[in-house]
């Protein structure tokens, strides 16, 4: 079931538009191609001469690497080519933002093929080519590299021990105080503070201080990493890839390679998932070398368990906060003290996650003290809301406890302390027009809430989330066919039907169809730049540049109007995609026929880089059932409410708001990296790291409120990522109605949440 | 050494050769190129690369390419026939049942398996049919209301591949075979 409202207190301007287009579900323009199997993914590439790459990854968490010895494998017959980190140029020390996080050029360089130490168990040594898949894989195996074992560390709080082993001996914590004498595992330490948090916590009558840990989780795309490269003897590299940012690949590219962008073309296949663990290359250097040392294009896919265990999950965390409130449920003081690791190099998620721990409150004083560690496990990549679904769990676990020793509804509780229009976060910002106060009050009008929920072992939870989404640039190029329709040129990889959510906004300025609109994603070299499909920012800032784009093409085609009707541009009106003048009428379509045949050809373009960010919220509401006898958690009923700005294409923004709260279902259930005492992960399948089934879960009720963003002429905010933020703090809350027991980790999987009724039930 | 296999495959007589220890996936993809059947583990988890073999949905990453030998194999690309989609195909498009479309192929194999078993199913049946497939996009909601959707269509009901030998007659074969 899916509602769609807006908000009780439209203010005059914000009174809904009536859209022809917008807010239509058209079918999706790669639809044919993506349920007839024809749809090309970069795995289903097969270039010419082409051979393939395999790994030889560390079986150590933590070694030193003393030698590697490739000649066995180069002797076998049918391998073609090796490759090691001495094969990198020598790494710089740049850090470049890549649109979701930052990269030091000189850690990447050393994830890609590890220098002298490999730093968690699967980190790559070496790779080699060879004439097919399989032997690729046994030639990775006649390498040999010998290791110096050196002990691991793989928790956060253990890694932050001044007797903890060392990743990086030159790792001085970067901090706004002194610089510290000696290196550690602490790669930051960043804090944000508003107001005075004594005088914050003296107000309060009521102050609750819990701590938290998360564990480490995957995106769990369902396409590995994936990559073609091609090294032609001119020089130029062309790389076929499944990436979420053609152009932060290319970027990567010739950083790692030290060769201009100029020299590099990346072609983004169709993406099967990223989620945000899709933007840092991992393969793509390695077939890149590999392809150049024989002359042939390199493929290499990756294997489930290198997925696992060698690209980016989202880290671990340990975190404490703290919360006072007054008697009549007023907010009064925050302190939250986070430490994420970052994995094996600096630059996890603590910064986002730092910003949002309380940003979904007008929190008068506050203190947030973050740091970022490095410990023996894959270098942590964004995730969907990088950072916000853990600081999430801790905060509206507590809000959740303060409601309830305050004897205050929940959400009542939530609504007096929102934020709101004007309200500072910690971190600085001041929230423009927002929509979280109506996503409270959607959630209390539903069928939902106002359903009693009966049965024993049974119990009800509510969690608000925030994400900042972004803008950052993108670029389009539209040109007006003889016949009327227009073909779309982006730059935005298309992970989930932005094709057509971008090509409704330029249909919608246009006054045409949708179908009218053939949009492309093309290559790097056949647009202009374009940052990556993440931040939930296509939808914005690539619609903003097809918005553009279209004024383009109706300016132009306004000349032309004047030139048909003998007439000036100035007496030309347009609305709704009709163009009037000279006493003559002609919709889009038509005047397009007329002006191929009298003047020159219209493109239009668009190029954007819209700043800040456009502000998602969402409120998530769940029934859970709780089978004491094995604490299996079971979802009885799922509502979860968002405010999109406005949805351009709602099938879409659903499916977003759906498969983000399974994912976040998954993170509060089931999913963790289990790791032995040798720091190996023990679980690295989809058969152990269990990700949600269809059979696991009910239908996912959503629904839409519409609070436009000023920023954007059809009032789009972004909605990729802010629904995977409330669903396990949602779900902790339920349990505890259910349970009695408060959980404070996740995940909250069956021995878990059995072993807690156990020890509720015989007092320990 | 190659093994010769002959299968029918979407309807046509197929020949290959293959190696012992490439899987029917690898064969369909790589030499084949029926690249509609996605490898997302290559250890039977996922199901993105579900195939109809003799009437029964399988992971074929897990079969054998010789294993194929005389059976009856549809694909992905075998759904859709004569210029028209297969009703469940449309409703998948109408549902907005994809975002990356990656385990889509995998979905729309078993779904159509399932319809062809059980025409009715429940929303409960469609979940247990349909848990050997993983979508880590959609949270599955707009995929099953796609298979009720297209239950409702006439044409799910024709005669597809319920009608080809089963895993009785495969069964039958191999033993005639091993005689």
């Amino acid at each position: 079931m899916s509602t769609e409202v807006a908000p009780d207190n439209t203010s005059d301007t914000e009174q809904p538009a009536t859209y022809k287009v917008i807010g239509t579900r058209p079918i999706r323009h790669d639809g044919a191609d993506k349920v007839t199997g024809k749809a090309v993914y970069t795995d289903d590439l097969h270039l010419p001469n082409m051979v393939f790459g395999a790994f030889v990854r560390s079986p150590h968490a933590h070694a030193r690497i003393v030698s590697i010895d490739t000649s066995e494998a180069e002797k076998m017959p049918g391998v073609l080519a090796t490759c090691t980190s001495a094969d990198l140029p020598d790494p710089w020390d740049k850090v470049d933002n890549l649109g979701e996080g930052c990269v030091n050029y000189a850690h990447l360089s050393g994830n890609v093929l590890a220098r002298k130490k490999a730093l968690y168990k699967g980190h790559a040594v070496a790779a080699v080519a060879a004439t097919s898949s399989h032997l690729a894989q046994e030639a990775a195996r006649h390498i040999k590299v010998e290791y110096e074992p050196l002990p691991a560390t793989m928790s956060v709080l253990d890694a932050m021990q001044d007797d903890a082993p060392l990743l990086h001996d030159d790792l001085i914590t970067h901090t706004l105080g002194d610089e510290p004498a000696r290196p550690s595992n602490i790669s930051s330490h960043i804090q944000f503070k508003k107001g005075d948090i004594d005088e914050g916590f003296a107000a309060a009558d009521v102050v609750i201080e819990r701590e938290f840990k998360t564990a480490t989780v995957h995106q769990g795309y369902i396409e590995p990493h994936v990559s073609v490269a091609l090294w032609n003897e001119d020089g130029r590299l062309k790389i076929w890839t499944a990436t979420q940012g053609s152009f932060v690949v290319r970027q990567q590219m010739s950083e790692l390679l030290k060769m201009p962008v100029s020299q590099i073309t990346i072609v983004p296949c169709e993406i099967g998932g990223g989620f945000g663990g899709k933007i840092s290359v991992y393969e793509q250097p390695v077939a890149a070398v590999l392809s150049r040392k024989c002359g042939r294009p390199v493929k290499i896919m990756m294997r489930r368990d290198e997925v696992f265990e060698a690209t980016g999950p989202t880290p671990g965390s340990f975190m404490r906060v703290k919360l006072g409130a007054t008697k009549d449920g007023k907010l009064t003081a925050g302190k939250a003290w986070l430490a994420f690791d970052a994995g094996a190099f600096p630059g996890g998620v603590i910064g986002p996650g730092a910003m949002c721990v309380f940003s979904c409150y007008d929190l008068p004083h506050a203190t947030v003290d973050g740091f970022d560690v490095v410990l023996n496990k894959p270098k942590t990549q964004a995730y969907r809301a990088p950072g916000s679904t853990h600081v999430a769990f801790a905060t509206e676990c507590v809000i959740d406890e303060l409601a309830e020793q305050l004897e205050i509804d929940p959400i009542e509780f939530r609504l007096n302390n929102a934020a709101q229009e004007g309200t500072r976060r910690v971190d600085g910002p001041v929230y423009p027009r927002v929509g979280l106060v109506e996503c409270l009050q959607a959630i209390q009008k539903s069928d939902h809430w106002k359903s009693p929920l009966t049965g024993p072992n049974r119990g009800r939870g509510v969690a608000c989330g925030f994400w900042f989404n972004c803008g950052l640039k993108s670029s389009v190029a539209a040109n007006v066919n003889a016949d009327g329709t227009v073909t779309l040129v982006e730059g935005s990889t298309d992970i989930g039907g932005t094709r057509t959510s971008i090509a409704m906004q330029l249909a919608e300025t246009l006054g045409i169809t949708a179908e009218d609109v053939i949009p492309q994603v093309v290559d790097t070299d056949s647009v202009g730049f374009t940052d990556v499909t993440g931040g939930s920012r296509t939808t914005f800032a690539t619609g903003l540049a097809a918005y553009e784009a279209a004024l383009d093409i109706q300016r132009q085609m306004v000349e032309q109007a004047a030139q048909i009707w003998e007439c000036s541009p100035d007496d030309i009106t347009v609305a709704n995609g009709v163009y009037q003048g000279n006493g003559r009428s002609l919709s889009f379509k038509e005047l397009a026929v007329q002006a191929d045949k009298v003047g020159k050809p219209i493109v239009g373009r668009g190029a954007v880089d819209p700043q800040g960010s456009t502000n998602a919220f969402a409120v998530n509401l769940v029934d859970v059932e709780v089978d004491p006898e094995t604490g299996k958690v079971t979802i009885l009923r799922y509502t979860a409410c968002q405010d999109a700005g406005k949805a351009i294409h709602p099938s879409y923004v659903e499916g977003q708001i759906q498969g983000g709260s399974v994912q976040g279902i998954g993170w509060a259930l089931n999913e963790e990296y289990f790791y032995d005492d040798q720091g190996h992960m023990r679980n690295a399948s989809f058969l152990d790291y269990r990700i949600p089934t269809c059979y696991d879960l009910p239908m996912i009720d959503t629904i839409i409120v519409e609070v436009p963003n000023p920023d954007h002429p059809y009032g789009v905010r972004g909605v990729g990522e802010v629904p995977i933020v409330p669903p396990p703090p949602a779900i902790a809350n339920a349990i505890y109605r259910a349970t009695g027991v408060r959980f404070r980790e996740l995940p909250m999987s069956p021995p878990t949440v059995w072993n807690a009724i156990k020890g509720q039930n015989t007092g320990e | 050494m190659k093994t010769h296999v002959t299968t029918t495959i979407n309807g046509g007589s197929v020949e290959f050769l293959c190696q012992p220890r490439q899987s029917l996936l690898e064969v369909l993809r790589d030499e084949l190129s029926l690249t509609g059947c996605k490898e997302g583990c290559n250890n039977g988890n996922c199901g993105a690369c579900t195939v109809m073999l003799d009437g029964l949905p399988v992971n074929s990453c897990l079969v054998l390419a010789v294993e194929a030998e005389g059976a009856v194999i549809e694909t992905v690309e075998g759904i859709a026939e004569q210029g028209h989609l297969h009703p469940l195909q449309q409703c998948f498009l109408e549902g907005a049942a994809l975002q990356c479309g990656i385990c889509t192929p995998g979905f729309l194999v078993a779904a159509k398996a399932l319809l062809e078993k059980n025409p009715q199913p429940s929303e409960q049946e469609i979940r247990f049919g349909l848990a050997g497939n993983l979508c880590r996009c959609t949270g599955y909601d707009k995929i099953v209301r796609a298979v009720q959707a297209a239950a409702q269509t006439p044409e799910a009901q024709s005669p597809g591949l319920s009608k080809r030998p089963g895993l009785l007659s495969r069964t039958t074969q191999t033993e005639a075979k091993s005689l």
